[in-house]
């Protein structure tokens, strides 16, 4: 299903500057993506999801600033390329489709215009043959072409979203990047979404990163599945070996907040605190002041990342014996 | 914190404290606002202290008139004999009275008006912001011009009334704008649901959010201020008698200072409005930038090679 | 049988929208009848559009019915009036917001919004008294230590942590009912279930009814007592929440619960994705509202719009194929 590496992620750390001190956003974070996978990328607010989403489609604006790592896509480093080389990868062969498209799209442009744009701005396309691809992408995601000569505000917001979709797809690229497109929707607009999205993928065979604060959400879709927490990768694997047998007490507490509707009623306890303060992190592990696992070892020093039957996770639980480290 | 009766207050309140706190604490790291916190701090000195700082009475006329720079008189004579450094010094004391007064009082008028056109809405609203608009739009320079020439030697009271009267329109506009966007916040309707009366919403739950934005419409008015009174004075509609910078350019062009070989006389005043207003253009920048990260300059970072 | 706090019937609140000269009615909500008890949590659970929040305001006065009535402890709204009289409505059902970034205002101590609630509400509690009463309330809803919050500026506390001073201010009314408006949907997942527990104990601990106003399906179950199904501006199904979550009888809360995302369930529904969305309700016809959705539709349905109707065991739907034979749908568990 997943084939060679198309984006290889290595030791990316971005730094905003805010009044308080630089603020760590995205902590030295490692990860790999194969062609044709499906990666969800989960954590709460201000994990440094969205930031590492923008730093690996180099789309960080000051005050943020990558100041480390590598950014490897398709044998290119991302990082140090310049405006010119970026933009013919840029929506040829990724693209990114934002949280809110209410604010991504531009209202007083038609969905035709918008798309006009970004077909002239990265190829030579023809008016003819730009109003053709942009009625066979709307066609795509299930809407109308009719609707290509609407503004934004005449779709609902499920079109909305999918027509942000459709743009991301005008060059077939072979990433897309979602940074929560599904959070303005309703369940059940949410769940037609995400079937859509899925369906896409297997059909056009593009690899997707997927951003979202809602794990349930991606479990029956995504291949594997990467936790943050405080800027930091915490756990990454195969997505059904994270769910059966989460390994960060971090992702099984975050496993364990979502009330189910089916079986009996238990009461939960979520993860009581709150995550911390990025201008002055803690010495140790960042979710040792609320897991309910944390040990001396854990304030000492952030655990490494460790390696144990295929999932990468950062806990001192699992560093038992020094063999099995792998970095 | 006490929390005030049910009695309404008279007076809007400031989280004085608070935002002076804040304040110097940003002063202290923006460059462009210790620049302009320096100037104006020199400039209330000259005014609050005339005496001790001017050599010399500024109205007599007991000196060699049209003399340059000496030692005795750093910056020469007028062309009636007097002191022209001892003529700033004093000045000064004018000019921020009018700056604080004036620009007061159009930051006064531009909270109520504002503030009340967005929160009331409606007839009220359009009918405010109609009077806004019009007084905006209208050159005021030459309106100004009209008014004081009706009273003949405008005197200081005049001027800071009708500097304030015609200069409150840009804030209100901004003002209004920023009441407009917070009608949707929550801690508002929440207000409202308890039972706080409209008034005690404008005065204790709106106001206190936005002094910065108070803050910022007043240093733009000071601004105003400083400068259309001194344009007023010169070109006599000020009281000629009077101690200030802008009699002086109306003195100094009456006897053709910068030809006849007194130009400091004219130079040395227009300097000082001058560095005035940018006093208070560099403390309005700082406060933009204070508040709104976004506009900060930005520190470009070397890539360190950060140890694991 | 719980005592009766809240009593709604043929509720209705119409807005007129589009430009000055047009008569167009947005029918917000429409012909809605239900009751809270004492002691009870109730949950309205619909999506955007649905009229849930519509009902909350007008079940705090921010809006008057367009008809309808809503009676309170047996008395109308309608004859809530005077200013004392709102004062003293409001102090018995407060209303908790959803969005924690804007409910409280920046520019004031916690203290203060808590304080005046008590200054406008509470007769009972003297000037010198309302410290240890603000103290009271911030402890009940497990902000300690309260006499430090107290002081505290809302940036200084999480999301979670101001959404619990929205609380604990309603609670200084002591409230009989506390209509909560999506009040955790803006906070962090693995911080709801903190807030979730903190209204089932409050209501254990202080007997406040909330009237919980959601789009998620799944924390109405962790903590209602009954379920009101909210679609464009129609109540569709009422009736214990478990009973209701078994066996749903109307189409559209079948829909709703295939579409909930579980982690411990399987992927096992039919995906064929179903891409409709709730209509906006502008003038609209005779019928029932879900019909262009519904895969069960008939002929009547698009005609006749369906009235809540008993089905026995405190269940209500309004759906003309439920109420004559509930149909059979690939089981949702």
């Amino acid at each position: 299903m997943t084939g060679d590496c198309m984006l290889d992620v290595r030791d990316l750390t971005v730094v905003y500057d805010s009044d308080r001190g630089p603020i760590v956003a995205v902590d030295h974070v490692d990860l790999d993506l194969s062609e044709r996978e499906f990666l969800a990328i989960v954590g709460e607010s201000g994990c440094g999801k969205s930031t590492l989403l923008y730093a690996i489609s180099q789309l960080l604006s000051p005050p943020a600033e990558v100041i480390g790592g590598e950014v490897i896509f398709r044998g290119a480093n991302m990082v140090s390329l310049d405006e010119g080389r970026l933009r013919s990868i840029r929506w040829r062969h990724l693209s990114v489709v934002m949280q809110s498209a209410m604010n991504a799209l531009n209202p007083v442009l038609t969905v035709a215009a918008q798309m006009r744009d970004v077909c002239r701005a990265h190829s030579s396309m023809s008016d003819a043959e730009i109003e053709a691809r942009s009625k066979e992408v709307l066609r795509l995601v299930s809407i109308d072409p009719v609707h290509l000569h609407s503004y934004p505000h005449q779709l609902s917001g499920g079109m909305r979203q999918r027509a942000m979709i459709a743009m991301a797809l005008l060059f077939t690229p072979d990433l897309v990047i979602m940074d929560e497109p599904t959070s303005a929707l309703d369940v059940v607009a949410q769940r037609s979404l995400m079937v859509q999205v899925k369906q896409l993928q297997e059909k056009l065979g593009f690899a997707v990163i997927f951003v979202t604060h809602d794990v349930s959400l991606v479990r029956h879709f995504s291949d594997r599945l990467m936790v943050m927490y405080a800027g930091q990768l915490v756990e990454l694997g195969a997505t059904r070996d994270v769910f059966e047998q989460p390994l960060h007490p971090y992702t099984r507490g975050l496993l364990e907040a979502f009330p189910s509707i089916h079986g009996p009623k238990v009461r939960l306890l979520g993860i009581p605190g709150a995550p911390p303060d990025l201008a002055r992190p803690p010495a140790g592990c960042r979710f040792a002041p609320r897991c309910p696992s944390a040990s001396e070892r854990c304030l000492a020093s952030v655990p490494r990342l460790l390696t144990v039957g295929g999932i990468r996770v950062r806990c001192v639980i699992h560093d038992q014996v020094p063999a099995e480290v792998a970095q | 914190m006490s929390t005030p009766s049910l009695a309404v207050k008279p007076v809007a309140p400031f989280r004085f404290s608070g935002v002076l706190r804040n304040l110097l604490r940003a002063t202290r790291r923006n460059r462009k606002a210790m620049a302009g916190a320096i100037l104006l701090l020199v400039f209330l000195v000259l005014a609050i202290f005339p005496g001790q700082i001017a050599p010399d009475d500024p109205s007599a006329e007991i000196f060699a008139p049209g003399m340059g720079p000496s030692a005795h008189h750093l910056l020469g004579t007028t062309a009636y004999g007097q002191d022209i450094l001892s003529q700033l010094v004093w000045g000064t004391r004018l000019s921020i009275i009018i700056a604080f007064a004036a620009g007061g009082l159009a930051t006064a008028l531009a909270v109520l008006v504002g503030v009340s056109a967005a929160y009331l809405g409606g007839i009220a609203d359009g009918i405010l912001s109609l009077i806004t608009d019009v007084i905006l739009v209208i050159p005021i320079f030459p309106l100004v011009i009209v008014i004081a020439a009706y009273r003949k030697n405008a005197g200081l009271f005049t001027l800071i009334v009708v500097l304030g009267a015609l200069g409150w329109s840009y804030g209100a506009r901004q003002l209004r704008s920023q009441t407009l966007s917070m009608r949707t916040r929550d801690f508002l309707e929440s207000a409202r649901v308890r039972g706080e009366r409209r008034l005690y919403v404008i005065l204790y739950e709106i106001l206190p959010t936005m002094t910065s934005l108070i803050v910022a419409s007043f240093l733009g008015a000071a601004l105003y201020a400083v400068l259309t009174a001194a344009g007023l004075q010169f070109i006599g509609l000020g009281d000629p008698n009077s101690q200030s910078w802008g009699t002086m350019l109306y003195w100094a062009e009456n006897n053709e200072a910068l030809g006849a070989g007194m130009p400091l006389w004219a130079i040395a005043p227009g300097i000082c409005v001058a560095l005035l207003g940018a006093a208070f253009a560099l403390l309005n920048y700082a406060f933009d930038e204070i508040s709104n990260p976004a506009l900060r300059p930005s520190r470009r970072r070397r890539r360190e090679d950060l140890s694991k | 049988m719980t005592d009766e706090l809240v009593r709604a019937e043929g509720l209705t609140r119409h807005f007129r929208v589009g430009k000055m000269l047009s008569r167009q009615t947005l029918h917000a909500v429409d012909d809605v009848d239900f009751t809270i008890g004492r002691g009870e949590i109730v949950a309205l659970v619909g999506e955007s559009g649905s009229g849930k929040s519509t009902i909350a305001r007008l079940l705090a006065l921010v809006y008057r019915p367009t008809s309808g009535e809503i009676f309170f402890e047996g008395r109308p709204l309608s004859r809530v009036r005077t200013r004392k009289q709102r004062l003293a409505y409001s102090s018995d059902v407060p209303m908790v917001f959803q969005d924690p970034y804007s409910s409280l205002n920046p520019a004031y101590r916690i203290s203060h919004g808590i304080g005046r609630g008590i200054a406008l509400h509470r007769r009972d509690v003297p000037r010198d008294g309302r410290r240890q009463e603000i103290e009271r309330v911030l402890d009940a809803v497990g902000l300690t230590p309260a006499g430090e919050i107290r002081r505290k500026f809302p940036y200084e506390l999480s999301g979670g942590q101001r959404q619990r001073v929205g609380f604990a201010q309603a609670l200084a009314f002591r409230p009989k009912l506390i209509i909560a408006d999506e009040p955790v949907s803006m906070l962090d997942v693995s911080i709801r279930i903190g807030l979730l527990n903190l209204m089932s104990e409050l209501r254990a601990r202080e007997g406040v009814s909330f009237l919980y106003i959601t789009h998620d399906v799944a924390s109405a179950r962790y903590i209602a007592d009954r379920v009101l199904v909210m679609y464009a501006g129609h109540l569709v199904e009422q009736g214990p929440t478990e009973d209701v979550l078994r066996d749903p009888k109307h189409p559209y809360t079948q829909l709703l619960l295939s579409a909930v995302p579980d982690p411990q369930a399987d992927l096992g529904i039919a995906d064929a994705a179903d891409i409709g969305e709730p209509p906006k309700v502008v003038d609209p016809k005779e019928g029932c509202r879900f019909q262009p959705r519904c895969p069960f539709a008939e002929a009547e349905c698009a005609a006749v719009t369906p009235l809540l109707r008993d089905l026995g065991a405190d269940r209500r739907v309004a759906c003309h194929v439920a109420e004559a034979d509930p149909p059979e749908v690939a089981a949702t568990g």
